[in-house]
């Protein structure tokens, strides 16, 4: 991580976190299956609507995090891969200087923060989103009786009009630091998990504090195979992907997938 | 100037205040559609704002659609206020006088119109209203000034409140001349909108001075109000958006809209409230001309865009482009650049057709058609094709409450147009009396020479 920004000259726009902590997921592309588990807790986690079909047809399903799939090679040699696409948490977010009415800012814990109640819904911040991880809502909730039964009290139902995304599970990092405080201790590594990573069978989320040195997420954040989506845009996300291992890739063509991202543009 | 008729004060009195005093059949039939039209607009807004953004064609990649192209084109057509009255009060062009005030009586109503689109886009309006007006300083957050949608209401209220100032300075003399005409209620009204003007020579001088000074502090914001609005995409991070020569090529654009939109209402005042004498062929001809040369600047810009956009190997960019030049946009941009150049400029070209009424009001008509589609091209494509790698790529089509509201944004401006057409004179009668006055003939020879002569 840390040599990444190196590399990038980016130091100077490096966010505040005066309280040593800057929330960041590695995202192991080695790992998913693209089995969608997460996108499911993520849902349940968070209150977001259903994407029901009319919803979809119209182009407005809101996932938080969403499987992209990308399909390379011809028929019969056909590989599907994976990447988990959700809120990077950008530390250089395109998305924060454009609202005029600071409803997204960046907190002191390096999250990009959503605040509903200031949204006034310009939706300036979702064409800024260079990964298309913001989501609007273009009708209001219609939620019966007993489907209130299943929402998740510690989220906000949002109302329409309004710009949402993926928040890292806040009330959980939240809920964590409670707990800890109560008990007058430090907050640790692996104390915070947002229900995709909870719910990722192949370990492929792991999610922690970058500024930490010693967690688990930083450690695998210096792996060799890591990059960041988009990365020449300059938005020096806290989401770090780890590539795909191929053992055949000296025989195929250009790695694909999120690598794409970064290598197309080069070569292109 | 040089084909102007002879006329007694009395008589032009009698002309320029015959639409305010006078109410045709035809007045209501117009007050009628456009009251209409705009009811259709009250409806769709209504349904907006109770079911909320999901009645309009507005998705996930695309989330900015006809509102925001209904706004850029909206203030586009404001341009041609300034456009009209400041430059050419600054630079004393005699053949401004009849249109300067329609012109900037256009800018006041499509200013509003386009501040309107604003609120609608959000959906929420009480939310917007509620954070802007009165601004919530109490709990310490202040609005972020790094954001273009700060800059560009401070630019529009800018514009806005200075072409008020702009039409009603102008309008004091009329006012004080309808007080004299009228009677009942309308003369009070008339007393106090024109502030004890009494027309003697202090009164005039202060109003010279006003003019010229407001005409030169407009210009630095008539420039900068289009620029800003294009730095709504231009400050962005999408291809596409993200173009350097958004701020010139957008003001152009403006001024092109805008001064074809003046020629539009000076065709439909001329048969309307009769104003051959007024309205006069030559005034087709100056603004023509003047049309010639925008219409060929904004042709630069736009190549210039495409061109940058081809041939710089940026894959985003030019991907955009790409969609923006395969159909089905590439009939949209076909139908574009004929109406706002391959078609109109020949036809401009030709003193004949410039001086014909009929051609100048179908060629500005095109020419607003293209320039609408212009904006279209700009904002919805574009989001269509964020990033190539990534992720969601989409469609837009309009819902009808868009459409509809579209309708709206014309028959608003119409409907306030004719209102005001109503109410005050349209045409600066002092100002065309001043004309008279100034106007000599000089012989030489046998030739008659017709001058201007100032002070």
């Amino acid at each position: 991580m840390r040599q990444a920004a190196e590399g990038q000259e980016q130091d100077t726009s490096k966010p505040v976190t005066s309280i040593g902590r800057r929330w960041g997921m590695v995202v192991d592309l080695d790992r998913c299956t693209g089995c969608q588990a997460c996108v499911v807790a993520c849902h349940a986690e968070n209150n977001i609507a259903l994407n029901l079909e009319d919803v979809v047809l119209q182009q407005r399903a809101m996932n938080w995090i969403r499987i992209e799939r990308y399909w390379e090679g011809e028929y019969p040699n056909v590989k599907a891969r994976f990447l988990p696409m959700f809120c990077q948490h950008c530390n250089n977010a395109p998305c924060e200087p454009v609202c005029p009415v600071y409803a997204t800012y960046h907190n002191r814990e390096g999250l990009n923060v959503q605040v509903y109640n200031r949204c006034i819904g310009t939706r300036y911040c979702a064409n800024n989103c260079p990964y298309h991880a913001r989501f609007f809502n273009f009708w209001e909730r219609d939620l019966e009786e007993e489907q209130r039964e299943y929402l998740n009290p510690n989220v906000t139902v949002r109302t329409k009009g309004i710009m949402e995304k993926c928040t890292f599970c806040v009330q959980r990092i939240r809920k964590s630091e409670w707990e800890r405080r109560h008990a007058d201790e430090e907050l640790q590594d692996g104390d915070v998990a947002p229900a995709c990573v909870q719910a990722c069978p192949t370990d492929t989320l792991v999610f922690g504090n970058l500024e930490d040195e010693n967690s688990r997420v930083a450690k695998l954040a210096e792996n060799k195979r890591h990059y960041r989506v988009l990365e020449n845009l300059g938005t020096d996300t806290n989401v770090i992907y780890l590539k795909k291992v191929d053992p055949h890739a000296s025989e195929t063509a250009p790695a694909h997938a999120g690598a794409a991202a970064n290598s197309g543009r080069n070569s292109a | 100037m040089h084909e102007r008729p002879r006329l007694t004060p009395i008589q032009i009195n009698r002309d320029l205040m015959r639409s305010v005093l006078e109410t045709p059949l035809v007045f209501y039939v117009l007050l009628l559609i456009l009251m209409g039209l705009v009811g259709l607009g009250v409806v769709a807004a209504t349904l907006l704002v109770t079911y909320g953004l999901g009645v309009t064609g507005l998705n996930h990649p695309v989330f900015w659609g006809f509102f925001i192209i209904n706004f850029v084109f909206w203030v586009g057509i404001s341009h041609a206020g300034t456009m009209i009255s400041a430059i050419l009060r600054l630079t004393a062009a005699e053949w401004r006088r009849p249109v300067v005030r329609a012109a900037e009586v256009m800018t006041v109503f499509s200013l509003l119109t386009a501040a309107l689109f604003v609120v609608l886009h959000t959906g929420r309006p009480w939310r917007t209203l509620y954070w802007a007006f009165p601004y919530d300083f109490v709990r310490g957050i202040w609005p972020d000034v790094r954001s273009p949608l700060v800059w560009d209401p401070s630019a529009i209220f800018t514009y806005l409140t200075g072409s008020i100032l702009f039409v009603y300075a102008a309008l004091i003399p009329d006012l004080a001349l309808a007080r004299d005409k009228t009677t009942g209620w309308r003369r009070s009204l008339y007393g106090v909108l024109c502030l004890g003007w009494r027309g003697n020579a202090r009164q005039w001088k202060l109003l010279n001075a006003t003019g010229l000074l407001l005409s030169a502090l407009i210009l630095p914001v008539f420039v900068s109000v289009h620029s800003i609005v294009s730095w709504d995409f231009g400050m962005s991070l999408v291809p596409g958006w993200h173009v350097h020569i958004f701020a010139p090529y957008f003001v152009v654009g403006a001024v092109l809209s805008g001064v074809a939109a003046v020629i539009a209402l000076m065709a439909v005042m001329r048969s309307l409230f009769r104003l051959h004498d007024y309205i006069r062929p030559e005034h087709f001809d100056m603004i023509g001309r003047l049309l010639i040369v925008v219409a060929l600047a904004w042709a630069y810009f736009y190549f210039i865009d495409v061109v940058f956009a081809l041939l710089s190997k940026e894959e985003a960019e030019y991907e955009v482009m790409k969609l923006r030049l395969s159909p089905p946009y590439l009939y949209l941009f076909l139908l574009m650049i004929t109406c706002n150049v391959f078609l109109p400029v020949p036809i401009w070209m030709f003193r004949r057709f410039r001086r014909n009424i009929g051609i100048m009001l179908i060629t500005s008509l095109v020419v607003n058609i293209g320039m609408w589609l212009e904006r279209f091209l700009i904002i919805v494509p574009t989001l269509q094709r964020r990033h190539p790698d990534a992720f969601a790529w989409g469609d837009y089509s309009a819902s009808l409450v868009e459409i509809s509201l579209v309708i709206f944004s014309f028959a608003n401006v119409g409907l306030l147009l004719l209102l005001f057409s109503k109410i005050f004179p349209v045409i600066p009668i002092w100002e065309e009396k001043e004309g008279h006055i100034w106007k000599r003939e000089f012989r030489i020879g046998k030739l008659r020479l017709p001058a201007i002569v100032r002070e």
